[in-house]
């Protein structure tokens, strides 16, 4: 395997792997801070219940996601230690700022879980909200330090090396209120599908229906409002991609020619050797409209760059495609629940309903991935945009082969406890009964 | 704070320090399980598994602020460290994952039939690996066997930067000074007396086994780390630091032999204290011994003054809310014992 690829290969496997569970750190404290209200509100026990299982899910995926955590902030100085030697001080202030955000969510989530008896039922919701807060903010600082690499600022380059550096203009940097807002809103939106996937699933198998019908309420009005405001922060950040990365957008989009009044691709095959898209459903001057609001604006396509430049294009315009295709029909379903739920004042109670959502359960997860694949790989062949290659960023040490070779199987393991973990703790956990969890008063 | 650049060192030191005494004690846990023999292993495990308890994950923060501080404030080194010793990095990478995972699965899966490799084994197995990396990242950025090349000119071997023998004893001495740790917190933490001599008998040999390699490694500093034989023979005070140093150990072992522990904990604890402000002081001011100084290779000011701020701020969040968890947990308990 080629050097650099081995690199880019145990960076994508390991932020793929991460990003899984950064996500879950940062949403399913809401599902259970929402749930322990609605017990405070209510003292329906059931809901403390739910916000004690949920809170177990949260701790598991907190302690593996500190390990891959761990794991990549050794991997980015060992495949990148160029990157790192020339961007480390510019970014280290959000990085430092996560250490201690990752540091109150560890702290706060350690008083949720094994504090049930220990603090008030007003001091132990809290304790929850900073699990929220801190997990939210942890995802905000390091998208910043993505961000950064997509639009840098905050420092001048004399001689080839960084001056003037600003630590906070750089982490608020031009690509970081966009990116930041699509990625958290996406987490939200993930794993509230999941967690209502999980309970439709077992209201299938007519399992303690009322119990997992308040699962699925919470979840899925989190999945769903999420789910509407996404396609809005998406639209948002793509026109800051327009403006800013415009080799990413053509990317996006498989658009070979700079031309006025181009048109929206759905589907589609880029080929590169012909430099065209073929077998796209073309939706005439729609890309144009989109991203700068004029059916007739000017959309410079891939063939303006030469052709080191670009980034790979089939990749990420399939990932684009796929993640907008999962992130609209989950916005579908959001838009048939609410409307159903207001003309109707309940979800719907059929089947079919708890069919579909259990089947959107990976959908979300989905869309973070490939979103992911359009932002790194739509970047390259840069690591820090028009700063640095990535090819000039790699380790000049051997072996990176073997080093992605083991990383597989740690991670292929990693995943395979937390399979048996989950299972064990939170999904298997006695479906008939009710969780055998002591607890404190309303 | 006139300069940033020794104040972010001192952190780091700092962060180190902690990192020993409480990641690196549950380390020396995962030794004693592998090590436990007698008619009480099975009891001695428990215990371990008892004293680690759910907070393996949370230690590993020092670890991480130590790497984030690394190339925040002093990029070259971390680039540099990162490029020479890709391999012990790797290996404390995978001991660290490998540890954690299997300390859960170990919890959760039915006691194996002695035969085979069990989750125990792997946990354990790992508790030795991850430390003596660490002893030999320090040992040979100690011994100057890692340097900033200009690019292009990078030696490419992964193993010249640190296989030799003063980084490797500088490992061994790392787990037995983490094994003596997690052996003293143990003589305190066990209520039962029969447990309480198992771990004393642990703490006295991996304690005379730190003198033994601590003079072995002196001795192979002469060649393996000049610099830093110097830097421990150069001043007065620098002898006088080891003296006190010494002291603190044999503190220790007399307070382990009259049954001492609490007396004991806080010598151990000093002690580890001691060997890692030694190891900075004396190879101070550099920090790749023997050409670049912890000056050269600091960030610019505008990044390194943000950097203490950011530091102040997360430290007034982070006091407070470890007084809450420390009072929600055992302030509670001491209440409950009253």
């Amino acid at each position: 395997m080629n050097h650099l690829l081995a690199a880019r290969s145990q960076m994508a496997m390991s932020l793929g792997f991460h990003i899984l569970f950064a996500a879950v750190g940062i949403a399913l404290p809401l599902l259970m801070v929402i749930a322990e209200g609605l017990w405070l509100h209510k003292k329906d026990i059931l809901y403390r219940e739910l916000a004690q299982r949920w809170s177990r899910g949260a701790g598991i995926f907190f302690a593996v996601g500190a390990v891959s955590g761990t794991a990549l902030s050794f991997e980015l100085g060992l495949l990148w230690p160029r990157f790192m030697g020339y961007a480390g001080p510019i970014i280290g202030m959000p990085f430092s700022l996560e250490g201690f955000a990752f540091f109150l969510e560890a702290i706060f989530l350690g008083v949720y879980l094994y504090g049930w008896e220990k603090v008030s039922p007003l001091i132990h919701w809290m304790s929850g909200v900073m699990v929220l807060a801190s997990g939210t903010a942890s995802g905000i600082f390091v998208v910043a330090a993505n961000a950064w690499m997509n639009s840098p600022a905050g420092f001048k380059i004399v001689n080839g090396t960084p001056v003037h550096i600003r630590p906070f203009a750089a982490m608020l940097n031009p690509a970081f209120l966009g990116q930041s807002l699509h990625m958290i809103i996406a987490a939200f939106e993930a794993v509230g599908f999941a967690v209502a996937s999980l309970h439709a699933y077992s209201l299938l198998k007519n399992r303690r229906i009322s119990f997992h019908q308040r699962a699925l309420v919470i979840s899925l009005s989190v999945a769903a409002s999420a789910a509407l405001l996404e396609p809005l922060s998406g639209d948002f950040l793509a026109r800051f991609v327009a403006q800013n990365q415009p080799v990413k957008l053509a990317a996006m989009e498989g658009q070979w020619e700079t031309e006025r009044g181009a048109p929206l691709r759905i589907g589609g095959w880029p080929d590169s050797k012909i430099e065209k898209t073929l077998w796209a459903i073309e939706i005439p001057k729609g890309l144009s409209l989109l991203a700068y609001d004029n059916p007739n604006a000017l959309v410079v396509g891939l063939k303006a760059f030469p052709s080191q430049d670009r980034p790979p294009v089939l990749p990420v315009h399939i990932a684009f495609q796929v993640m907008v295709a999962c992130g609209s029909f989950l916005a579908g379903v959001a838009l048939l629940g609410i409307v159903w739920t207001l003309r109707r004042g309940r979800l719907p109670r059929g089947r079919w309903f708890l069919l579909l959502i259990t089947a959107c359960g990976p959908l979300g997860f989905i869309c973070i991935e490939t979103g992911w694949i359009v932002t790194e790989v739509g970047r390259q062949p840069w690591i820090i945009y028009h700063v640095i290659r990535t090819a000039e960023a790699v380790t000049p040490m051997p072996g990176l082969t073997e080093s992605f070779s083991v990383f597989t199987l740690i991670y292929i393991f990693l995943a395979f406890v937390v399979f048996l973990l989950l299972r064990k703790e939170v999904i298997g956990a006695d479906e008939s009964e009710p969780l055998k969890v002591a607890g404190g008063r309303p | 704070m006139k300069d940033p650049a020794a104040a972010i060192a001192v952190v780091i030191l700092f962060s180190l320090i902690i990192y020993a005494l409480s990641g690196g004690a549950d380390f020396g846990g995962g030794v004693l399980d592998l090590i436990a023999f007698g008619p009480r292993a099975r009891d001695q495990r428990r215990a371990i598994a008892e004293a680690i308890g759910p907070i393996w994950e949370a230690n590993h923060i020092w670890m991480i602020l130590i790497v984030v501080l690394l190339f925040s404030a002093f990029p070259v080194v971390f680039s540099a460290i990162s490029i020479a010793l890709v391999v012990p990095l790797n290996v404390m990478l995978i001991g660290i994952i490998l540890r954690g995972s299997a300390f859960i699965f170990r919890r959760h899966s039915p006691p194996g039939d002695g035969r085979g490799l069990s989750w125990g084994d792997v946990f354990a197995a790992s508790s030795v690996v991850t430390p003596v990396a660490l002893g030999v990242i320090v040992g040979s950025i100690a011994s100057g066997g890692v340097q900033e090349m200009p690019s292009g000119m990078m030696s490419l071997n992964v193993w010249d930067a640190w296989l030799s023998p003063f980084p490797l004893a500088i490992g061994f001495l790392t787990v037995a000074l983490f094994t003596f740790l997690a052996a003293v917190y143990l003589t305190v933490e066990v209520q039962e007396p029969e447990l309480k001599e198992d771990f004393r008998l642990r703490a006295v040999v991996s304690g005379i086994v730190i003198g033994l390699l601590a003079w072995f490694c002196y001795f192979l500093a002469g060649r393996g780390a000049p610099l830093i034989r110097l830097g421990l023979e150069k001043s007065s005070w620098s002898i006088l630091f080891q003296i006190i140093t010494a002291i603190v150990a044999i503190g220790a072992l007399g307070a382990l032999w009259w049954r001492r522990f609490r007396l004991a904990r806080i010598f151990a604890v000093l002690e580890t204290v001691f060997v890692v402000l030694g190891w900075g002081l004396s190879q101070y001011p550099y920090v790749l011994p023997p050409t670049v100084t912890f000056q050269e290779a600091a960030a610019p000011e505008s990044v390194l003054r943000p950097l203490l701020g950011a530091l102040l701020v997360g430290v007034v969040v982070l006091i407070p809310s470890f007084v809450f968890l420390f009072w929600v947990f055992k302030g509670q308990r001491s209440r409950e014992k009253d």
